[in-house]
C-alpha cells in the first residue's frame, strides 16, 4: 500500500464538510447532512489531511487497536461510501 | 520510570449514513437489537468450534413443549384427538422419534417416508398415509400393516381395490376432500372436490366396493393460514359432509382429519406486522375448530351417534421454533446502492424457507457499531442466494456468527447438496446435553452414489491433453 491513494472524492469537497464531535456532518454547499461513527469520523478527518492510505492506516493504528490489513480493508470500503455520498 | 502505556480505542467498521427526510420506518428503525449466546442454556460458540459452521441446533425441550401445548389445546376441547406428525416438515429421525414418544402418529406422503417411519419402528397401524402417489408395492405393504390410507384420486380407488382383493382383505380407507372455505384459496389439487360432486361420486363408489369401506374424511386447506375462521369453516363443511355420507350410504365415519397449515411464529415476507401479533395460538385454532365441530355435530350427539376422532397433521407450528441455524460471516461488501452486505457460509441451499420468510437474525455476541440495512447473502455462486434482502444489523466482521430462527420446518427436508456439504445437526436434550443427530456430510458419502467407468479414471493412459 506504500504511497497508494484511493479513489476518494474530491479532497476539496471533503475539506469543506463541517464535522461535529458527535459525528454529525454538514455539507454547506448541498445542504445535506450525515452521521458518521467514531471511526468514520477519524478516517474522514485523516482524509482531509492526506490521501495516502499507508499514512492513514499508520495514524489509525496509533489511536485504535486495529490490525493494518483490517484497517486497510475497512478504509477501502469507507472510501466507497464517501464516493456514494459526495460524488 | 516507564511512561504509562497508551490505551488504544476499540475499532469498529467506519460507517456513514445519510439523513433522509420521509423514509423513516414507522415500526422502528431497529428490531434486532439483541444478541443470543445460548440455546437452552448451552453456549453456542463452543458448539461451532466443535462441529463446524454452519450448524443446525435443535431444542428437544421446545419441540416437546410445542406438541404438548398443541395436544392440550385440542384435548381439553374435544373428546378424541390425534396428532399425526407431518414427516415432510422435518424427518430427522430424532425429531420424529421425540414426537412419536409424545404420542404422535406418523403422517407420511410417499414410499420413502412410509419406509422411514417403519424403519424407526412405528407400526403400520399408527401411520397416516397421504400423498398423491402411492406405488402399488407400498400400498400393499401399508394395507397389510393396517395403515390409515387417504385416497387422493379415482385411480387410487381402483389400485386399492386390486391390492385388497389380492390380499383378500376388506380395508378401511379415508378420502381426501377439497372445497372452498371462503377464507383461503381453495387447494383443488389434493383429493376430490366437494362442490363439483366428485367427492360424493367417490364416496358412492367406495360404498359399493366389496373390498373397501370408508371410515374417514381428510382435507388440507392450505399452509400458513392466519385466519382461524378458515378452519372453523373447514370443520363445519367436513362435519356436514360426514352427515351426508352417512345418510346416503352405509358408511360410518370414525374420524375427521383437518390436515395441517397452522402458522408458525415466523415473519412471512410481505406482511408488515410481526408474527407475535399475527399468528394465532394453538388455543385460538383449537377454539375455532372445536367450536364449529360442536355446533355442526349437535344433532348427531343428540341422536346418540359417536363423535368422530379429530386428527391434526400440524407440522410447521410444532417444529419451526425448535431449531436454529448458526452461520458465520465469511466476507462483506458495500453494494453500489450504499447498502451493506455480508456473505455467510449458509445460504438457500440450507435455508430453503429464506425464500418466503424474513427469518429473525441475531448476532451471537454484542456487536458494536451503527445498525444499518444489511443484505445477507449465502455462499452459493447464484444470484438468488439471499437469506435476508434487508435486515438491520450492526457492522459484521469475518468470523462473526449469526443465529437464524425459526428454521425447524422444511429446511432439513428441502435442503440441497449443491456445491456445498450439508452441515451437522445437533440437539440440545432436555437434560442440557448435546447430541449429534446428523453428522456433517463428507465427499465420500456423496461420491458413494456414483460409479466412474474405468476408461474415465485418472491418470489417463494417454496423459492429459495440453
Amino acid at each position: 500500500m506504500a504511497g497508494q491513494t484511493l479513489d476518494f472524492p474530491n479532497v476539496e469537497t471533503l475539506r469543506r464538510l463541517a464535522l461535529s464531535e458527535s459525528g454529525f456532518i454538514f455539507d454547506p454547499v448541498t445542504g445535506n447532512s450525515f452521521t458518521v461513527n467514531h471511526t468514520g469520523q477519524a478516517v474522514l478527518q485523516l482524509i482531509q489531511q492526506t490521501l495516502d492510505v499507508e499514512e492513514i492506516i499508520q495514524k489509525l493504528q496509533a489511536v485504535f487497536e486495529i490490525d493494518a490489513l483490517v484497517a486497510e480493508r475497512d478504509v477501502i470500503e469507507f472510501a466507497g461510501q464517501l464516493r456514494g455520498c459526495f460524488q | 520510570m516507564n511512561a504509562p502505556e497508551k490505551t488504544l480505542k476499540a475499532w469498529a467498521k467506519p460507517t456513514l449514513s445519510s439523513h433522509r427526510v420521509g423514509v423513516m420506518n414507522k415500526f422502528g428503525a431497529v428490531r434486532q437489537q439483541f444478541h443470543q449466546t445460548e440455546v437452552d442454556g448451552v453456549e453456542i460458540e463452543p458448539l461451532l468450534e466443535q462441529f463446524g459452521s454452519p450448524l443446525f441446533i435443535l431444542s428437544e425441550k421446545t419441540l416437546r413443549n410445542n406438541v404438548r401445548r398443541l395436544r392440550r389445546a385440542f384435548a381439553t376441547r374435544w373428546p378424541k384427538v390425534r396428532h399425526g406428525w407431518s414427516y415432510k416438515t422435518n424427518y430427522l429421525n430424532a425429531v420424529c422419534s421425540i414426537l412419536h414418544q409424545e404420542g404422535s402418529w406418523a403422517e407420511v406422503v410417499s414410499e420413502f417416508e412410509y419406509q422411514k417411519a417403519r424403519a424407526l419402528g412405528v407400526p403400520g397401524s399408527r401411520i397416516i398415509f397421504n400423498g398423491p402417489w402411492k406405488p402399488t408395492a407400498i400400498l400393499e405393504q401399508a394395507l397389510q400393516e393396517g395403515a390409515q390410507i387417504h385416497i387422493d384420486h379415482l385411480d387410487e380407488i381402483y389400485a386399492l381395490e386390486q391390492v385388497a382383493q389380492k390380499l383378500n382383505k376388506k380395508v378401511a380407507v379415508g378420502i381426501r376432500l377439497n372445497f372452498d372455505t371462503g377464507y383461503t384459496d381453495s387447494w383443488s389439487r389434493f383429493g376430490f372436490n366437494l362442490e363439483s360432486g366428485a367427492a360424493m361420486d367417490a364416496v358412492q363408489r367406495i360404498a359399493s366396493s366389496q373390498w373397501l369401506t370408508l371410515t374417514g374424511l381428510h382435507s388440507h386447506i392450505g399452509t400458513f393460514i392466519l385466519d382461524v375462521r378458515a378452519y372453523a369453516a373447514q370443520a363445519r363443511i367436513m362435519a356436514e359432509f360426514m352427515d351426508k355420507v352417512e345418510s346416503s350410504t352405509a358408511c360410518r365415519i370414525e374420524y375427521l382429519d383437518i390436515g395441517g397449515g397452522f402458522a408458525s411464529r415466523n415473519a412471512l415476507q410481505g406482511l408488515y406486522l410481526p408474527p407475535d401479533q399475527l399468528v394465532p395460538s394453538f388455543d385460538q385454532y383449537a377454539e375455532a375448530i372445536t367450536g364449529a365441530l360442536l355446533e355442526a355435530t349437535r344433532t348427531r350427539s343428540a341422536a346418540g351417534k359417536p363423535l368422530p376422532t379429530l386428527i391434526m397433521e400440524t407440522g410447521r407450528a410444532v417444529v419451526d421454533d425448535a431449531e436454529f441455524l448458526i452461520t458465520r460471516v465469511v466476507g462483506g461488501k458495500r453494494l453500489p446502492d450504499g447498502r451493506r452486505a455480508a456473505i455467510l457460509d449458509a445460504g438457500v441451499n440450507l435455508l430453503f424457507t429464506g425464500f418466503w420468510y424474513n427469518h429473525e437474525v441475531k448476532p451471537l455476541r454484542q456487536l458494536d457499531g451503527t445498525h444499518e440495512e444489511t443484505v445477507l447473502y449465502g455462499p452459493l455462486c447464484m444470484n438468488i442466494d439471499v437469506l435476508r434482502s434487508s435486515v438491520m444489523l450492526p457492522p459484521l466482521n469475518v468470523g462473526d456468527a449469526l443465529l437464524i430462527s425459526s428454521v425447524g420446518a422444511y429446511n432439513n427436508t428441502q435442503w440441497m447438496q449443491f456445491i456445498q456439504y450439508r452441515p451437522a445437526v445437533v440437539m440440545i436434550t432436555q437434560e442440557g446435553n448435546v447430541e449429534v443427530v446428523r453428522v456433517a456430510e463428507q465427499l465420500a458419502a456423496i461420491n458413494d452414489f456414483e460409479r466412474l467407468p474405468d476408461a474415465l479414471r485418472l491418470p489417463f493412459p494417454q496423459g492429459l491433453p495440453e
